[in-house]
């Protein structure tokens, strides 16, 4: 038997996927030319589904700053952060991040998934417990697992059942660790934090928020969904990525707690990989500056997330349940899902194609994105080609929701 | 003889949670498909990952217990469940 055997169902999958013509998982891109626009197998298509939400990829700044560490300090560091990984930039870069935070002390992890799996991993030990939200992304699930603490799901987004499932504890010893996320990539919807904080506090748990697709995002200054709801001083750790709104790769953890940089020899997935490259810490510090200097990017992107979700939602589309960058249409299977997000290739837009098990309730979604970028323009006519397929493939009908609404009201139906 | 997955009868008690599990289990698969001791929840049910822990999120509800998932990788078959939950609500108590 091959030792891929285990593999087989996955491989049909596969084989289900590829039945467009385009498998969803291997798309590559000939030219990206701009943070909205790249080309796919000769065709031009609209971005919208990068993360990238600030649209910070080819700002002139961050790229003139990578450049030049570039060419001062080499294409890698070429070790860890405890060997020789660590350069004077990736501790000005900490220290920048724990002021943008204001919090006394920031760990730049090579990864987002490394921070978190550096980060949950260090601190639940044997005797802890740790509380994860049900739809958590797979870095912290996989956090867990090489964790040695006990792994409890709670419900998704819901406080009262995550206070239960604590309180079933009693008074076991061990410290009590929530993890929750800004932003859920796949839905697009928040965490309703005020109320995981008020757990957190009635409980005396320690609160982990995972900003990926947050930061930059949400809060008045950027700090994500922590600053937005008002709750900073609650939460213990933020983790988050410079991957999305940063434009370039690595994560972070932030902390004001005491005695946080232990983890600095703690933190496996800190200490055992190469640290990143000086020239990517210089476009991620050039990205955070910008950040700090200019709240607009992050009110574009807002109002773009607007945008889409609500012509969608016009349109007729099942989409998530809140207004966000991450924009997720609802799809009635996976089949419809596949054919939906290829035609939507050919019509010249790119988007994501998620399906279960990475998403919440075995959902087939398409997920969009917007970034600070697109122009209202891009927007529609992202609307209008997402609407086409969609009543080409009868996921929506031809009559908008607005005019079925009104009809039903005429006929006193209630709606639909 | 491990005290999961070691044969021998299962008592009265762990009998009637298995009972109950089945019932809570029912709500999750098709209607038809057998289940019995030796059903092994992952590979003969179809069920990916995440309904698995979505099924014990239940189980959580149903004995008011927390069943941590980092002690389910020993469990394979509604027997094993059955014997974990009961040592689970034995120790809730």
């Amino acid at each position: 038997m091959s030792i891929f055997a285990k593999f087989e169902d996955i491989q049909k999958t596969l084989a289900g996927l590829s039945q467009t013509g385009q498998n969803p998982l291997d798309v590559r891109f000939d030219e990206i030319r701009s943070p909205v626009e790249g080309f796919v197998g000769g065709r031009r298509v609209l971005l919208f589904g990068t993360s990238n939400y600030l649209g910070l990829t080819f700002d002139a700044d961050c790229i003139e700053a990578g450049v030049q560490m570039l060419r001062r300090s080499g294409t890698g560091t070429t070790g860890s952060r405890i060997a020789n990984g660590t350069y004077a930039g990736h501790a000005s870069l900490e220290q920048q991040l724990a002021q943008f935070y204001g919090k006394r002390s920031a760990m730049v992890f090579s990864t987002g998934y490394q921070a978190n799996l550096g980060l949950i991993s260090a601190l639940a030990g044997r005797d802890d417990h740790l509380f994860i939200d049900a739809d958590s992304h797979a870095s912290i699930y996989d956090a867990c697992r090489l964790s040695s603490a006990e792994i409890i799901r709670f419900r998704h987004n819901d406080a009262d059942d995550l206070a239960r499932r604590i309180g079933r504890l009693k008074d076991r010893p061990g410290c009590r660790i929530i993890v929750t996320e800004g932003i859920y990539s796949m839905l697009g919807d928040t965490a309703p934090l005020r109320e995981i904080a008020a757990v957190k506090r009635e409980t005396g748990s320690y609160l982990i928020v995972d900003e990926a697709h947050s930061m930059g995002v949400l809060g008045a200054r950027g700090r994500g969904l922590c600053e937005a709801a008002d709750v900073e001083a609650d939460v213990d750790f933020v983790v988050g990525t410079f991957s999305k709104s940063l434009g370039a790769v690595g994560g972070f953890a932030v902390s004001d707690l005491e005695g946080f940089d232990i983890l600095r020899v703690a933190a496996r997935p800190y200490m055992f990989t190469a640290s990143l490259p000086p020239s990517i810490v210089a476009t991620v510090s050039a990205a955070l500056t910008r950040i700090q200097r200019d709240g607009s990017l992050g009110a574009r992107v807002r109002t773009n997330g607007q945008r889409l979700y609500d012509g969608l939602k016009k349109a007729g589309f099942a989409l998530g349940p809140q207004p966000n960058p991450v924009v997720a249409v609802k799809m009635p299977d996976r089949d419809t899902a596949v054919t939906f997000w290829k035609q939507l290739l050919d019509e010249g837009i790119y988007l994501n194609l998620a399906l279960p098990p990475a998403t919440p309730a075995s959902m087939a979604l398409l997920r969009s994105s917007v970034n600070a970028l697109h122009t209202d323009e891009q927007i529609d006519c992202a609307i209008a080609a997402i609407s086409r397929v969609g009543m080409r493939l009868g996921v929506i009908n031809a009559a908008p929701a607005k005019q079925r609404a009104e009809r039903a009201e005429k006929l006193a139906l209630p709606a639909e | 003889m491990h005290p999961i997955t070691g044969w021998g009868k299962l008592t009265q008690r762990q009998e009637a949670i298995r009972a109950q599990i089945i019932e809570v289990l029912g709500a999750m698969i098709p209607a038809g498909v057998p289940v019995s001791d030796k059903t092994r929840i992952a590979r003969d049910l179809g069920l990916d990952s995440v309904a698995i822990m979505d099924f014990v999120m239940e189980l959580e509800e149903r004995f008011d217990i927390l069943i941590p998932l980092d002690q389910i990788a020993d469990v394979e078959t509604i027997r094993d469940l059955s014997k974990a939950v009961e040592v689970l609500v034995r120790d809730a108590a």
